[in-house]
């Protein structure tokens, strides 16, 4: 790859210090929106994706508890058949996760094993970036998800991830997603609310990035009119990033419950978003790593647990950009590796194992081999989720799965 | 806008119109010349940095964390507040600006480090050594104790080394993604094994007996490389110089970096790898000056540029200090705390919809603290902020606000005119 394809690689990591926007984003004036809450069909389907930044441990979350090369490769790591919470005799979840076992015995959870992409890259940033275009063959300037709202319409508002900044999966081609902050927000009345939104106009003469200043304002001046009362509902409490420290060096967020407890709210309100974007951050545990994962998996498993006793309408899926390494490393910890685990739950899932559960001793050059490509899950997301044919936002068509 | 306004923006803090027509008098090259060797600033002089006396002690096992949790907590915040402070009051603020931008570029995050002393330690080998030559700044960062604790080098052993220092070294620090193989970052971490951080001296040590001796093989060199060999090793590779100078141009130039720029910015960092007079290339490059508003200014360029444009002073403490560091963290970008080892995203990834809300209450919240007397026209707003034109959708905007200071200069403040430099 040369050098300019690989920063376009890189655009919306915050590597190279840039994010790729065009200049098309469509908006709608706040007045068009102001009445438009509660307009989404009861029967559209709603996706949340969980968003794990650091490469989460697939052995340390499921894990193969009966298999000797599994005990033999991480002597300090390895969790026993009386600590797992087993769901078959070989394979059994992190004693933290409590709540996904529950998801299990009811038949709502689905854990796709192995997964991962062709030729597997060991960046965080790389990696993230390949998940989060949907695009492991070549570099692409749109996120998957930004490229579904380019096929299905101009509205941003049906794109939504919460905290400061948009993550690349929701930037598109024409549009954008919407980021919405963590706390509650009033439109800005009177004769200041006239001025904001005579800025929110593109003029003419405007240069692209300019052009999209003034569309970010007229995005929040219809968003505050979707999102206000929800967020207004959703007061939080403040973060301890405690839990992540450790493995923090790999983005991410904290807090995912109060990020979880604003889509419910969001959710409930019936507004016309079908995609939600959140985050969990410091999977990268490169030392001390069992107690800093079964942390993190705890929040994440009474997080998403929670939230879908609140909201069972539904369809979470939790990722992470890589597994890691089978060996540990001297530091009770494991570096970057490949393939993991990837969950969807909800209550019209189809609870159960996909794909194959990758070996510990024919591995390649000490990582797990990938058996199921992240494309199947996304295709089968798209279409039984979002009512959207896979080839339109994907390259090329993969097999889908039925957990859904 | 003017040659000399996008320098003062794209070297500083957002500028003034006062310091666009002190910069003209004194022409395009001086100003260049005299931002890169800076005389005594009274500025810096007058924010000392912080004394944060020893490391508070780290409670015991069973003892009561929270009162330890809340002195780091204190510290943290002072630390940042002190940082903002100093970037509000220097005369010559590409020392700070480009401080943070190394700080983005080697981003360590006090989430993990838990020490504000190691910070700050690490901030003053950034500005002591961000303009010289470039090895001797990687020389001492793979040394420097808050960079070691972020990246797991104090755990990094022989026998099974820890990855992680040697991956983002190559990829994010010197190289860029893609000049090196999974083999060279297994054999580049042995070379990085053997390293103790001692918190109560902010110091790091070499641990003889856990460092691995034997022969390593990085990008085709064979020998009993160690951090130092390393370091070197890399740094004086051409994809070296490449990521250098694209890092550095992405934070001062523009989003796009010419091939002819780019041939004559490696020329200027040369063999000895030569930070100031890349920086002298770039900003004399007529490429510099072709690609006017593509940059977005940052969270901190922006809060900083506000209050050096509004003669606003940063609270240095209690709950002043608290809620302009809330802001900046509701706008994605904390000192001392970038979200990952990457840095911060950039250009138009802080138009978004969370941001615009924040900036919004911010800029209201400034224009009402601010003595604005005499302000009462788009084109007295324009000076103010150092904008050389309104489009004329903000100047319809803000000619309808001109009877309220304070609300013509919040609308000057969010305007996509002052945002995009």
């Amino acid at each position: 790859m040369n050098s300019l394809t690989r920063r376009k690689f890189l655009l919306a990591s915050g590597v190279t210090g840039g994010v790729a926007l065009a200049a098309g984003a469509g908006t709608i004036g706040w007045r068009d929106v102001a009445d438009r809450a509660g307009t989404r069909p009861p029967d559209a389907g709603v996706l949340v994706l969980v968003t794990l930044y650091g490469g989460n441990d697939g052995l340390g979350t499921l894990v193969p508890y009966s298999d000797g090369a599994y005990h033999d490769a991480r002597p300090d790591l390895a969790y026993g058949a009386d600590e797992v919470l087993a769901l078959d005799d070989q394979l059994g979840l992190n004693p933290a996760m409590t709540g996904f076992k529950k998801l299990w015995d009811d038949g709502t959870l689905a854990i796709v094993r192995g997964v991962g992409y062709p030729r597997p890259d060991h960046s965080h940033f790389r990696s993230m970036d390949i998940w989060q275009t949907g695009s492991p063959d070549h570099p692409a300037a749109t996120g998957w998800i930004g490229r579904w709202l380019d096929a299905t319409g101009p509205d941003p508002l049906r794109v939504v991830s919460v905290g400061a900044t948009l993550p690349p999966l929701a930037v598109g081609a024409k549009g954008t997603g919407v980021a919405l902050p963590l706390t509650s927000f009033a439109a800005p009345a009177g004769p200041l609310g006239a001025g904001v939104r005579a800025l929110s106009t593109v003029d003419p003469t405007d240069p692209p990035a300019q052009a999209l200043a003034a569309r970010a304002t007229g995005t929040l001046l219809s968003a505050t009119a979707t999102f206000g009362p929800p967020l207004e509902a959703a007061a939080g409490t403040e973060a301890d990033d405690d839990n992540q420290a450790q493995g923090a060096s790999a983005g991410g967020q904290s807090a995912l419950a109060r990020q979880l407890a604003i889509v419910s709210r969001c959710v409930k309100a019936g507004v016309p978003t079908r995609v939600y974007a959140v985050s969990l951050g410091g999977f990268d545990t490169h030392a001390d790593e069992k107690g800093t994962q079964s942390r993190l998996l705890g929040e994440l498993d009474q997080a998403v647990s929670g939230f879908l006793t609140d909201t069972p309408g539904v369809v979470v899926a939790v990722y992470s950009e890589f597994g890691r390494r089978v060996g540990a490393n001297a530091s009770q910890g494991t570096d970057h590796g490949t393939a993991g685990p990837l969950f969807v739950a909800g209550a019209a899932v189809r609870g159960g194992f996909y794909g194959d559960q990758p070996s510990l001793t024919a591995l390649d050059d000490g990582d797990l081999k990938v058996t199921t490509d992240f494309r199947s899950v996304y295709g089968t997301l798209l279409e039984r989720v979002l009512d959207t044919e896979a080839g339109r936002v994907l390259d090329g068509t993969r097999p889908a799965l039925d957990f859904l | 806008m003017s040659d000399v306004a996008l320098l003062l923006r794209r070297t500083g803090f957002g500028t003034t119109g006062a310091e666009v027509e002190a910069a003209t008098a004194r022409g395009y090259e001086a100003t260049v010349a005299a931002l890169l060797h800076p005389g005594p600033d009274p500025g810096a002089a007058a924010t000392p940095p912080p004394d944060l006396g020893g490391e508070p002690e780290r409670p015991t096992q069973g003892a009561d964390a929270r009162a330890y949790k809340r002195e780091i907590r204190a510290r943290s915040q002072a630390l940042a507040l002190w940082w903002l402070d100093r970037m509000v009051r220097v005369r010559q603020p590409l020392v700070e600006r480009l401080t943070f931008s190394w700080h983005g570029h080697w981003a360590t995050s006090i989430q993990k480090v838990r020490s504000p002393a190691m910070m700050l330690a690490q901030n003053e080998t950034l500005r002591a050594k961000g303009r010289g030559d470039f090895r001797e700044l990687a020389r001492a960062m793979v040394r420097d104790p808050a960079l070691l604790v972020w990246l797991d080098g104090q755990r990094n052993k022989k026998g099974r080394p820890n990855e992680n220092l040697a991956r983002e070294l190559m990829e994010l620090f010197t190289l860029g993604v893609g000049h090196y193989s999974e083999a060279d970052v297994r054999e580049a971490a042995r070379a990085l094994t053997g390293w103790r951080v001692d918190r109560a001296r902010v110091a790091a040590a070499p641990v003889p007996r856990q460092h691995d001796d034997g022969s390593k093989t990085v990008l085709g060199v064979t020998a009993d490389l160690d951090d130092r060999g390393l370091v070197d090793l890399l740094t004086a590779r051409p994809e070296s110089a490449a990521h250098v100078a694209t890092r550095l141009w992405a934070r001062h130039g523009s989003a796009t970096l010419p091939a002819a720029t780019r041939t004559r910015l490696l020329a200027a960092y040369g063999p000895g790898r030569d930070v100031t007079a890349l920086l002298r290339a770039m900003f004399l490059d007529p490429g510099f000056r072709a690609d006017r508003s593509s940059l977005v200014a940052s969270p901190v360029e922006y809060v900083v540029g506000v209050h050096r444009a509004l003669g606003l002073t940063v609270p240095r403490e209690g709950r002043a200090g608290r809620e302009l560091l809330a802001t900046l963290e509701a706008l994605g970008q904390v000192p001392f705390r970038p979200p990952s080892v990457g840095g911060w995203p950039g250009g138009v990834a802080w138009l978004s919809t969370a941001a615009t809300r924040e900036r919004l209450t911010f800029a209201a919240a400034a224009a009402a603290k601010a003595d604005l007397s005499g302000i009462t026209s788009p084109e007295a707003a324009a000076h103010l902020l150092g904008v050389d034109a309104w489009t004329p959708r903000t100047l319809a905007a803000l000619t309808g606000a001109a009877a309220d200071p304070a609300r013509l200069v919040t609308l000057a403040l969010i305007s996509p005119e002052y945002l995009v430099r």
